[in-house]
């Protein structure tokens, strides 16, 4: 609310309870830097210039919102504004898809993981955003509204037809990749969420 | 979602609702529960929770040492200072 002015010393305490705050919010920024950014060294990258653009920024962060929000935004202007820096990144997109999010190669994880990662990135990156702020990252569409700084109509008809074409392209075993049969993803899908919700 | 035919679909963990969807096509059953709604529903949840936990799986990793060590040399440094 009051200027703060560049010479005014940082209240200690405030500085503190920002920066414990932002740390809590580096494994968030790192998932949601996976999804946006093309192997996992770069959205580290992304992550910690998108950590520190926060940092510098503090003294407009206003404390008591959203800094969850806050600190997305910040990551997402931050890749958009390298990505447009650097065009070849859209050639590598589908390249991206098949790394993008899970990265270390565990043989645990459940196969469906794969396709659900894959199918992720064949959807269009701003429906891809939509449904991972919506359905993953715990946002309301207000909040991915503003995050992505678009209308919450948008949002929310973004989310839908990410759903719509995830769930099209997961039956119809419609990535790149070879072995595993059309409806097997879905199915697998399916099982693993009735196992899952099963256990809460 | 019509790709799959009714005995792939009856195979599913899910099979007992689905099956119903070839019988009650009543205007007024419909309404209650559509079966091809509630398998809709299904699939989408079951989407979510897949997708929640691709996210949580990074979120859960332990964060790089890289990251304090960058916040930790920004906090050291004085105001004014870049």
């Amino acid at each position: 609310m009051e200027e703060k002015r560049k010479d005014t010393p940082a209240d200690p305490a405030r500085e503190a309870a920002f920066k414990a705050e932002l740390v809590a919010l580096i494994p968030h920024l790192r998932a949601f830097a996976r999804t946006l950014a093309g192997d996992p060294t770069s959205a580290d990258d992304l992550a910690q210039d998108a950590m520190m653009k926060a940092w510098d920024a503090r003294a407009s962060y206003q404390m008591g919102t959203n800094m969850k929000a806050w600190t997305f935004m910040i990551l997402r202007n931050q890749f958009y504004s390298e990505k447009r820096r650097s065009w070849r990144q859209t050639q590598l997109d589908q390249e991206a898809a098949e790394r993008t999010l899970v990265a270390v190669d565990d043989p645990e994880a459940p196969v469906a993981l794969d396709e659900l990662r894959l199918g992720l990135g064949m959807l269009p990156a701003e429906q891809r955003e939509a449904l991972i702020l919506v359905g993953a990252g715990g946002f309301a569409y207000e909040e991915a509204a503003e995050i992505c700084g678009c209308a919450v109509g948008t949002v929310k008809s973004r989310v839908s037809r990410a759903r719509r074409a995830l769930q099209g392209i997961l039956e119809a075993g419609n990535y790149k990749r070879d072995g595993a049969s059309a409806s097997e993803a879905m199915r697998s899908i399916l099982d693993d969420a009735e196992r899952l919700s099963a256990l809460r | 979602m019509s790709t799959r035919g009714g005995d792939d679909v009856a195979k599913t963990s899910a099979g007992k609702m689905i099956e119903q969807r070839h019988s009650d096509m009543r205007p007024d059953m419909r309404r209650k529960s559509d079966p091809s709604l509630d398998e809709a529903r299904l699939r989408q949840q079951a989407i979510g929770v897949k997708l929640r936990q691709m996210f949580d799986q990074v979120v859960n990793e332990p964060v790089p040492d890289e990251f304090l060590e960058i916040l930790k040399r920004a906090d050291a440094r004085k105001p004014g200072q870049v």
